[in-house]
């Protein structure tokens, strides 16, 4: 129990359960069934993409070009959907996992192969990815009126009363979980971000490792790209911008380190979660949805403050156990 | 013996003059052909009034560029300079509002930039967090602050004399204030860089800072001292550039953290640290400018010049280490000879 307690994706819980409180405190509409559900469909996207951010950083990597893939992808399937109506859903869905994937590869390419750092590489590919949006569209958008009923809906309907979006990401959620947790590859990305060379000397494929997290990175950004467009029932050039960053403080507020090593998929779902409410909180108490930008500026910085000075505790407390 | 022909014409392209394979020699020979290019699709290119006039474009992101070579040098990195950009530029349109004169406005940008840089290096340095951690927050919470304030609003109004930065000329040459400004603040920061145990210091730090901290030199310090200046240089440009476009919106200088580390990397700027020198920033600056002026001609829309930009940045990353490849393994087969 006391383990539990030191935990820090407790800690967070505790204080997403205070933050629940203190706006439910403010407004009456904040606390009920329905809001709660929203909320959850709102942060389901985020949830998913930061679960592959989650996979690059861990390996000590970064991916700023998830938004602009999101948002490639996305515009990709919708002029597919708009110009070519007869296309089953679930072609369609496979379709965008496969542009992601492709999205991905060239990310983890340029990475493991031409061994050019993450953030650079990223850097560039988000503004190419997103150049070849404008390219694609010619800067028009696709509405929801050019978009046929079961592509829009797919997000929208539900199943025993959760919605179909929330299901996609509970399944990639529980998904990633065991690959992450149980299989060896997944036990692999860990050790390669915790000690690169160590893992070399034991036999691990790096280069593979830090080709497949973005590769796999991408699968997730693709099929987010779809459900991105089909929810909001409109793609354009700027779907998703500054999305990145949201994907990003997810990881760093659940935990996550950012120079790799370590990070749960328990820790990113529920910084995804606090962001979430966070936003539909500020509406509810009527402040201008304006400050969501400054405020999770601020929540990022504070969290990795937070997240280095934990980390130097434990650091010393292991040290001063082995001196016992 | 297909090999060895292989190995023999590697070894010709080695014996090129030393000079050829400098990458400020390669970028150097990149940009005239840009303008070669340039002047033959366009007859608008070579022509001392649009020259002059388009270094209006990219003056702002150049003298951010300039301490962002010492940022990258020390392995770190700033994505916070549009960030900065965007809360100067908020204040000092805050300030004209409330009737504050031209130099009350310059010392509110200057200050505002430097104590954001401060806080950024403060972090860092501090609690030693990685950079680009830190940078990704306060880029959002800088640029935040200037959404809260403005929201969809804009302040529009400057003092008359204030225009002057941004759009002045020197006397009547037709050269701009701007230009000017940056070849004297380049040739400031290149002094530094070069001529300077400050200088010295920084290359130390970023190839190896254990052992630059063992050997006296103050790490954290210099670091937090970079990071300051590069605030107060996103405070100078954001001066010039509010002068220049004459109003505040809070997406001001949106996405140039981008296009300000691309210069810097294309200039020869080793993101990993420690390797990089002034002039091959000077011509990736120009590089940059008169490509996406040219494009500009012929009507290249900006979402497709970003395309252009990021391939670039990749390349100017893999080419080095591609040439330095090809070096190795020609030693190498001399070696085993």
């Amino acid at each position: 129990m006391l383990d539990l307690l030191k935990k820090r994706e407790f800690t967070l819980l505790g204080i997403i359960i205070l933050l629940l409180i203190a706006v439910s405190l403010r407004s009456p509409y904040f606390l009920n069934i329905e809001n709660l559900n929203d909320i959850l469909n709102d942060t389901a996207i985020l949830m998913m993409v930061a679960i592959g951010q989650l996979m690059v950083i861990v390996t000590g990597g970064i991916d700023l070009s998830v938004a602009s893939g999101t948002a490639l992808t996305g515009m990709s399937v919708a002029l597919l959907n708009q110009h070519f109506p007869g296309i089953p859903i679930l072609i369609i869905i496979l379709i965008s996992i496969a542009i992601g994937f492709l999205l991905g590869s060239f990310n983890g390419i340029l990475v493991s192969k031409a061994n050019i750092p993450p953030i650079i590489t990223t850097l560039g590919t988000m503004s190419i990815y997103r150049g070849f949006v404008f390219v694609l569209s010619g800067g028009k958008w696709v509405s929801a009126h050019e978009m046929t009923d079961s592509f829009r809906e797919l997000p929208r309907g539900t199943v025993f009363g959760i919605s179909n979006l929330l299901l996609i990401a509970l399944l990639t959620v529980i998904i990633f979980s065991v690959f992450l947790q149980l299989t060896r590859t997944g036990r692999e990305i860990y050790g390669v971000g915790g000690n690169k060379l160590a893992s070399l000397y034991v036999g691990i494929n790096v280069k593979k490792i830090s080709y497949l997290v973005f590769a796999l990175c991408g699968c997730i950004v693709g099929l987010a790209g779809f459900l991105w467009v089909a929810r909001y029932a409109s793609a354009q050039n700027e779907t998703a911008v500054g999305f990145e960053l949201q994907t990003i403080a997810a990881c760093v507020i659940g935990g996550v380190s950012i120079v790799g090593g370590s990070g749960t998929i328990l820790g990113v779902i529920l910084g995804a979660l606090f962001l979430g409410i966070v936003n539909n909180a500020l509406t509810l108490v009527n402040i201008s949805p304006f400050y969501q930008m400054a405020i999770q500026g601020f929540v990022i910085i504070a969290a990795i403050i937070v997240n280095t000075l934990v980390e130097k505790r434990n650091q010393l407390m292991m040290l001063r156990r082995r001196s016992l | 013996m297909d090999k060895d022909e292989a190995l023999t014409k590697k070894n010709r392209l080695m014996r090129l003059p030393n000079i050829l394979m400098k990458w400020e020699v390669i970028l150097f020979l990149i940009f005239l052909i840009v303008i070669i290019v340039n002047s033959y699709i366009s007859p608008y290119f070579l022509d001392y009034i649009n020259i002059m006039n388009t270094t209006f474009n990219f003056m702002e992101k150049a003298i951010v560029a300039l301490p962002m070579i010492f940022v990258i040098i020390c392995g770190d990195i700033d994505i916070s300079v549009a960030g900065i950009i965007a809360l100067c530029s908020l204040f000092m349109g805050m300030a004209s509002a409330s009737g504050v004169d031209t130099l009350g406005l310059i010392a509110i940008g200057l200050g505002t930039g430097l104590a954001a840089g401060f806080l950024n290096g403060f972090i860092i340095t501090k609690f030693g967090i990685p950079a680009i951690a830190v940078t990704i927050g306060s880029m959002s919470l800088f640029r935040g602050i200037s959404y809260a304030f403005l929201g969809d609003k804009a302040f529009t109004k400057y003092p008359e004399s204030f225009a002057f930065f941004g759009q002045g000329y020197i006397g009547y040459t037709m050269i701009p204030f701007e230009l000017v400004l940056f070849l004297v603040l380049a040739v400031i920061f290149g002094l530094i860089l070069h001529r300077t145990t400050f200088g010295r210091k920084v290359f130390a730090i970023g190839n190896n800072p254990t052992a630059a901290n063992f050997s006296g030199i103050l790490v954290n310090r210099i670091r937090h001292i970079i990071f300051a200046v590069t605030g107060l240089m996103s405070g100078l440009a954001s001066i010039l550039l509010t002068s220049r476009i004459g109003s505040t919106r809070p997406n001001i200088a949106n996405g140039w953290e981008l296009e300000i580390i691309t210069t810097v990397l294309l200039g020869g700027v080793a993101i990993t640290g420690g390797k990089g020198n002034i002039f091959g920033v000077i011509i990736g600056i120009f590089l940059i400018g008169f490509l996406k002026f040219g494009m500009g001609l012929i009507n290249v829309p900006g979402k497709v010049m970003n395309i252009a930009i990021g391939f670039l940045l990749i390349v100017a990353i893999m080419l080095p280490e591609y040439i330095n490849k090809l070096r190795s393994e020609v030693l190498l087969a001399k070696q085993k000879k």
